[in-house]
């Protein structure tokens, strides 16, 4: 990846920059154009920020019947556009191309409409996260999915990418939480797939659409619906003196019934470091630590708890908190919450990836990446969803250290590639992007890779909008020799390459 | 080798027969591929409980997917069950049952509105439909429950998406809209899908007396409560004889609201609800655990229609627009009942035309809804729309169609003309 392949560079377009400048103040005011060097550097790159490109173009569009005009001028003379909303995804999906005008989203940041009887929100996609629960908090509602960019990330890239959160078991990730979308796609067609009902008529575009990475349509407008504040949460910090009990206690609460709102492991090393670095009142010599957040009436969540804190006794905990107070509780969440810039004081630079594993095989799969910490000599420390499987091995290196870097790409494509085997996924809520585009053939075969690429032609037959992401590009995939070569056939002879 | 054996070891190609009962992925995908070839539409069913619903179309052969049935993997602790697509409803919630797990969407049962006795279909059908019952309003429908599949698409070639983690971004969600799109765009065969551990116990608050407008301001403020209701439905006065319970203790049309936990906490759930409705204790009455299990067992295979003779629509409207939805088709001679808390109408209707159908649509269309034909007399099924569709989502769709399918030979026609 150190050296990643994108889509052939048109020179013609580079060549035309003034034309296509010009002709797109026909659509736009001249400063939602922005072309100079100082102006587009801040679009250079989004958080996998390894990787940097300053795009030819930048454009703001505030309106859909402009971005509308845009897509259709871009398609009509085959340029490349690269959507962005907030910038804060984490595996280069906003990453812009050299030849490609680069659709800003920022200016769509209202509210449109909250809609308390119908339990929805209407909303521009460059709106925060988190603004949706501060709008609908003092009524007492909130928007479930909460990715730990939420204060920063846009609603629209969350269903680009399909964010999780910490809450995924319970509440489901963004596409089990929203209703409608407006989207356009890359001939201009302005369409809406559900609105503020329950499932919608005919093909399920709006599943499709979300966690498409930006490469099917732009999202102009979003509905998503909003839950009651449960009455009571209580969350219990508990400590294990291995990560196996850690990982037994997780499947018993589950088999037994429970669906915890929250549930997170963190192995000891991160145990520590967002110890020292928030003070959250951790058990630092524990070998993993849980939290376990259970949600519902004052009763219910008594009896739950007192439920989760059988079990953990019975899985040989070495230690457990139940919180009294509120202050206390998001105190614990304090912590897990920090654990990224916590590994930031650890190490000039680290790399989180993000696979999702089924519960039962965390042991597994920690002794695994132990292993690969030893081989590559990079420490690591990792943070677990354990509700929903999603694994952050978090790589710490040193970035301008290029061997570094090369070393922490190849234990993470392991670690990733491992979690496949043991029948999990590739990503679990970053999304594949740049990042993790030349592992899609451990996950895929080359007809399940070919199916996902009809339907990118059948929307975007020149494969212009967001091209060079998720899917791998032939040539790269074959020199780095991850094709596997199945009775003398290379995996990929007839995809097309963008 | 045993005849079985012998059967699975060779290869699919008796295609004489009109009705083709693979049970194995290769030959369902060789079935397939062969149609592609020589241009032979299919119509794919499973047991054949959702025939019915949907176009009538032309198709060459049948591809019947109830003998590719079994449980490949169930691990409840993972939360998931991996199935053949011919799989059973009733087979996969009896293994489920002995873990005390369940499939929380719920099915919707159509077997007695089109045969007089239960019959949920098959896993493949259930997904394919993606009809699911009064638990939806709270954790989604059976689309939010498919966590992968395998399955051939309209080439014969087996193509999969998802797994079997809830948490998985990896490519296209094909998982999505797969499901709901009635077999015309690929073939299920494996589906594993999201299971949920069973409720302890369930109760019912009943109020009874209550007209439409109040039942479903009720229904709205239970909906927004924090007591998490998971069933949410109104019965008109008409429908009253239908439900006799000992705990009933009221007469009159029926607002139910279905609260599930553990005692302790269902009990000071259904307290508090009763507080926040605002409504006398004359009016309510409370289902025990198994008289609640029987009404919303109702509920979900549409009991008051059993053996219907008439009409049915299944329509669709945000929760806010359901008494408007029903006052404006007052002057129709209709019969109905409320699910999803107000989001869904099932509506009886005693006659039914393609100019009064086309009236019903403009009313749910403009009301932000959509709506589909269940139940329709067959002379006048080939004159209607089933399915509504705008013209924008509807030329997305054939060149999605197109892409998984692209010489129409999967359910062609089945949705909309065309695709």
């Amino acid at each position: 990846m150190t050296n990643l392949q994108m889509p052939k560079v048109d020179k013609s377009i580079l060549s035309s920059k003034d034309k296509i400048t010009s002709d797109l103040n026909q659509i736009l005011k001249s400063e939602n154009i922005l072309s100079h060097e100082d102006e587009i550097r801040p679009y250079e790159t989004d958080a996998l920020a390894a990787y940097k490109q300053k795009p030819l173009l930048v454009v703001l569009p505030e309106t859909v019947k402009q971005v509308s005009e845009i897509l259709m001028y871009c398609n009509e003379n085959k340029i490349k556009v690269v959507p962005r909303g907030a910038g804060t995804g984490l595996s280069g999906g906003a990453l812009p191309l050299a030849d490609c005008v680069l659709l800003g989203m920022g200016k769509f940041n209202k509210i449109l409409e909250i809609d308390y009887q119908n339990k929805c929100v209407v909303l521009q996609p460059c709106v925060t996260n988190l603004a949706i629960t501060n709008a609908v908090q003092d009524k007492k509602f909130y928007y479930a999915p909460d990715p730990s960019s939420q204060i920063a990330c846009s609603i629209g890239g969350n269903v680009a990418e399909n964010s999780g959160g910490v809450h995924s078991l319970k509440y489901g990730a963004t596409t089990n939480n929203l209703l409608g979308i407006q989207v356009v796609l890359m001939d201009g067609t302005i369409a809406r797939f559900g609105g503020k009902t329950l499932d919608s008529e005919g093909y399920d575009l709006l599943g499709l659409m979300t966690g498409s990475e930006g490469l099917l349509g732009v999202i102009t407008e979003v509905t998503v619906k909003i839950l009651k504040k449960p009455e009571v949460a209580k969350a219990a910090l508990i400590g294990f003196s291995s990560i196996e009990d850690a990982g037994q206690c997780v499947s018993e609460i589950i088999a037994k019934g429970i669906i915890p709102a929250g549930m997170e492991i963190m192995d000891k090393a991160l145990t520590k470091a967002t110890n020292d670095y928030s003070k959250a009142g951790y058990p630092v010599d524990a070998e993993a630590m849980m939290i376990v957040e259970l949600d519902g009436t004052e009763t219910e969540v008594s009896e739950l708890i007192k439920r989760v804190e059988d079990i953990a006794k019975k899985n040989k905990c070495s230690s457990i908190k139940i919180n009294k107070s509120e202050e206390e509780r998001l105190k614990f969440w304090a912590g897990r919450k920090a654990a990224f810039p916590a590994c930031g004081d650890l190490a000039p630079d680290y790399m989180c990836m993000d696979g999702s594993i089924p519960r039962g095989k965390l042991a597994e799969v920690l002794k695994e990446i132990q292993r690969l910490s030893k081989k590559y000599e990079l420490p690591v420390a990792n943070a677990f969803h354990a509700g929903d499987g999603n694994l952050h091995p978090l790589i710490m290196f040193n970035a301008n250290d290029p061997e570094q870097l090369r070393k922490t790409e190849e234990f993470g494509s392991e670690i990733l590639k491992y979690c496949v085997k043991v029948g999990g996924a590739l990503t679990g809520e970053h999304g594949v992007g740049i990042e993790k585009r030349e592992l899609m053939c451990e996950a895929f075969n080359n007809t399940d890779i070919k199916q996902q690429i009809d339907i990118k032609v059948a929307l975007d037959p020149n494969s212009l909008l967001n091209p060079g992401k998720v899917y791998p590009i032939l040539r790269k995939c074959a020199e780095e020799g991850r094709v596997h070569v199945h009775g003398g056939k290379t995996k990929f002879p007839d995809i097309p390459r963008f | 080798m045993s005849m079985e054996e012998k059967q699975n070891s060779q290869t699919f190609q008796d295609f004489s027969s009109s009705v083709l009962k693979p049970n194995k992925e290769k030959n369902i995908a060789e079935i397939i591929k062969h149609c592609y070839k020589k241009n032979i539409p299919l119509e794919i069913c499973g047991s054949g409980s959702k025939k019915n619903i949907g176009r009538n179309f032309q198709s060459q052969k049948t591809l019947d997917l109830t003998n590719y049935s079994g449980i490949i993997k169930y691990e409840p602790e993972e939360l998931y069950i991996k199935v053949k697509s011919g799989t059973p409803i009733k087979e996969i919630k009896e293994t489920l049952e002995k873990n005390n797990q369940h499939l929380a969407f719920e099915p919707t049962d159509f077997g007695p509105l089109f045969e007089g006795q239960t019959n949920e279909g098959t896993i493949g059908g259930v997904l394919s439909c993606n009809f699911s019952g009064p638990r939806r309003f709270k954790v989604g429908s059976a689309r939010d429950h498919i966590l992968g599949f395998k399955g051939v698409n309209g080439k014969g070639e087996i193509i999969k998406s998802g797994g079997t983690v809830v948490k998985n971004v990896t490519g296209y969600d094909l998982s999505k809209v797969i499901t709901g799109s009635f077999g015309t765009l690929s073939v299920f065969t494996e589906i594993s899908i999201k299971v949920l551990p069973k409720p302890d116990l369930t109760k019912t608050l009943v109020i009874s007396n209550p007209h439409l407008k109040k039942g479903l301001e009720h229904l709205s403020v239970a909906l927004s409560s924090s007591c998490d209701p998971s069933g949410a439905a109104f019965y008109p006065e008409f429908f009253q004889d239908q439900f006799t319970f000992n705990d009933l203790t009221t007469r009159g049309s029926i607002t139910a609201i279905r609260i599930e936990g553990s005692k302790l906490s269902i009990d000071e759930r259904i307290k508090q609800l009763i507080n926040e409705l605002d409504v006398d204790k004359k009016e309510i009455s409370i289902l025990d655990p198994e008289q609640s299990n029987i009404f919303w067992e109702k509920t979900r295979s549409l009991n008051v229609f059993s053996n219907l003779k008439d009409n049915l629509l299944r329509i669709i409207v945000p929760g806010s627009e359901a008494f408007d939805l029903i006052n404006k088709l007052k002057i129709y001679n209709i019969k109905y009942f409320i699910d999803w808390g107000g989001n869904l109408v099932w509506l009886q209707l005693d006659q039914l035309n393609s100019s009064i159908l086309k009236a019903i649509k403009t009313i749910v269309k403009n009301l932000g809804g959509y709506l589909t034909v269940i139940k329709v007399d067959e002379s006048l099924k080939a004159s209607i729309d089933i399915f509504t569709i705008d013209d924008v989502k509807y030329k997305i769709s054939e060149k999605i169609k197109k892409s998984f399918d692209p010489k129409r030979i999967l359910n062609p026609g089945k949705m909309y003309t065309g695709i």
